[in-house]
Parts: structure tokens; C-alpha cells; sequence
């Protein structure tokens, strides 16, 4: 069993703002892995973060890890309690839109969570 | 005891409920509906909602309500404490609420919504009734009762240095008392609820 798989690929969107097309201009080195020119931090994954919160129960916040992640019972219980304890926790990374995904989830259970790109 | 889920073999749960504690619950239940509004109302709360029909395709708001409870309902997706927003962060968070806030609103009314469905459909008797959800309405009720939860303590500005402690040593004559004694009671709904589900 792996760590927590991120899949760093860059991604196509359509929404205008985003839309990043890197084409090589390079023609004699087709085949190089070097980005010819800077293409924003394309392999940095993106993370989900969720924050503290003086309301949400303890238990509702490993309920939420357990039942939407499927993360084990000690897995979910130990992000809750960084969580809870270190006021935040990565519960989740891979790329922005499985991201974005996550935190719409999160938000929809009622958990404060955001989305960033992993610097760390 | 009232105020307490047990578990049923069905994988649902039951909780005794007196008359007063249904109408309370209710009484949140449809003022959190009353709150969130149609779905589609723009920042700030506005009222009318003239063309259901164009709203179902309109996209949703891109900024963070004003109200409180509301914006705690609907935070933004980018950003969070320990992070100051620049205008990249400011711009992804209105594009993510402009995509997504009018689902978001739709879940959370139709979790409120069963709370209520559920409540009108006991038959109370001898004062009270007994409250019994399937699987599913228990997930619903487990969102619902999160939510009112989540607005009840963005009102009382609990923060986690109270932990109930300073809010449970309110006096009574104290015009937040009764918020209080309905947030603590509804964790301990919740909070059986959970058990029921996970124990």
C-alpha cells in the first residue's frame, strides 16, 4: 500500500482564466521532458484542506472521513484530531478538479475546507 | 430519554421526541429554509425570485454571502485562515461559489427539508412520538442537524474556548439562553445519531 496517490498531470479546463496550453517550440527536441518555457508549477498536486471549527462534532468529523473518503475508522479519527488539535489537516490530494470536488463535498457536509496547491 | 437516537436493526435509528422538542425543531428547520432562501438569491439576501425557471440555468453567485451563518454555510473554497487572500485567490473563489453554490444550496435545502417532512409526518400521541428514519433520511438528518447546528453557533459566536462552558454558565434571564439550550441539545442529537451510525 502507497502513500496517498497525486497524480500530477496538468490539466486541461475550459474555464478561460485557467486555460494553460503549453505546445513545445522546440521542434528539434520533440521529445524532450523539459517544459521549453515556464508552464505554471504543473506537477505540484493539489490538496484539501479542512480547518477547525468550534462547532462541528468530533465524531461527525471522522463520520465525514470514513464515509466519503473511506478512509479506515484510525485514519479518520487521527485527521480529525490533527484537525482538531493542529487546527488543520490535508485529507486528501491529487488534481484540481478531483480537489474542488473534495472541498464541494466537504462544504456540502457542512465542514470548512478550501483547496491549495501543495508547496509544501 | 428524549433527545437520544438509538440504533434499529435496519441500519436506521429512532429517537422519542416530546411535542415541544418537534416544534423547536421544526420551528429551526424551517427558519434555516427561510434563511437559505431559493438558491439563487444574490449576495446579501435579496427577496423575489420572479423566473424559477431562468434560475434553474443561471449560474450561481460569485460572492461570499453577507450574512454570517450564510457564509459559514458557503465558505469559500480557496483561502482559509492562515492564508491572506490575493486577487488569484479572491478570483478562484468566486469562479468555484459561481459553479457550485446553487448544488450546494439545493443539498442543504433538501436536507432541512426532510427534517421538516419527517417531523410532520409523526402522529404524536401522549405529547410525543417517536421519530424513526431509514438509512437514507439518517444521512439527511445527520447534514440537517449539522447545519442548524452550524448556524445556531455562528449566531451565538461560539468559538472552541467556550466548549459549551461559558455559554452553559449563561444566566437564565440572559436573551441567548434559550439558543444555548437548543444548540447543546441538538449536539447530543447529533451526536447519538453518529453512534447509531457508526457503533
Amino acid at each position: 500500500m502507497g502513500p496517498v496517490s497525486a497524480h500530477p498531470s496538468p490539466t486541461i479546463t475550459l474555464r478561460p482564466h485557467r486555460c494553460t496550453l503549453s505546445v513545445p517550440v522546440e521542434i528539434e527536441r520533440p521529445e524532450s521532458s523539459e517544459a521549453p518555457f515556464e508552464v505554471p508549477e504543473p506537477d505540484v498536486p493539489w490538496v484539501t484542506i479542512v480547518h477547525n471549527d468550534p462547532v462541528n462534532l468530533m465524531s461527525y468529523v471522522s463520520y465525514v472521513f470514513q464515509s466519503y473518503f473511506g478512509y479506515t475508522k484510525d485514519k479518520a479519527h487521527q485527521l480529525m484530531l490533527d484537525v482538531h488539535h493542529k487546527g488543520r489537516a490535508i485529507v486528501s490530494s491529487g488534481t484540481r478538479e478531483e480537489m474542488e470536488r473534495d472541498v464541494q463535498a466537504m462544504h456540502g457536509y457542512g465542514l470548512w475546507a478550501t483547496l491549495q496547491q501543495d508547496r509544501a | 430519554m428524549t433527545g437520544q437516537f438509538e440504533p434499529l436493526p435496519d441500519g436506521g435509528a429512532a429517537a422519542p421526541l416530546d411535542d415541544v422538542e418537534i416544534s423547536i425543531l421544526r420551528s429551526l428547520a424551517v427558519q434555516l429554509l427561510e434563511l437559505m432562501g431559493p438558491g439563487v438569491e444574490p449576495a446579501g439576501g435579496g427577496d423575489d425570485s420572479d423566473d424559477l425557471l431562468a434560475s434553474i440555468f443561471s449560474d450561481g453567485p460569485s460572492e461570499p454571502p453577507a450574512d454570517p451563518v450564510l457564509a459559514r454555510l458557503f465558505p469559500d473554497a480557496y483561502g482559509g485562515p492562515d492564508l491572506v487572500p490575493d486577487d488569484d485567490v479572491r478570483a478562484a473563489s468566486a469562479e468555484f461559489r459561481r459553479y457550485t453554490e446553487n448544488d450546494l444550496r439545493a443539498r442543504k435545502r433538501e436536507d432541512a427539508l426532510a427534517l421538516v417532512r419527517a417531523l410532520d409526518a409523526l402522529e404524536s400521541a401522549k405529547g410525543g412520538a417517536v421519530l424513526r428514519l431509514n438509512p437514507d433520511e439518517c444521512r439527511q438528518w445527520l447534514g440537517g442537524l449539522n447545519d442548524l447546528r452550524l448556524a445556531i453557533g455562528t449566531r451565538l459566536e461560539v468559538t472552541d474556548e467556550d466548549d459549551g462552558g461559558e455559554l452553559l454558565r449563561l444566566p437564565d434571564s440572559d436573551p441567548r439562553k434559550p439558543m444555548v439550550l437548543a444548540y447543546l441539545w441538538l449536539g447530543g442529537l447529533q451526536e447519538t445519531l453518529v453512534e447509531a451510525l457508526t457503533g
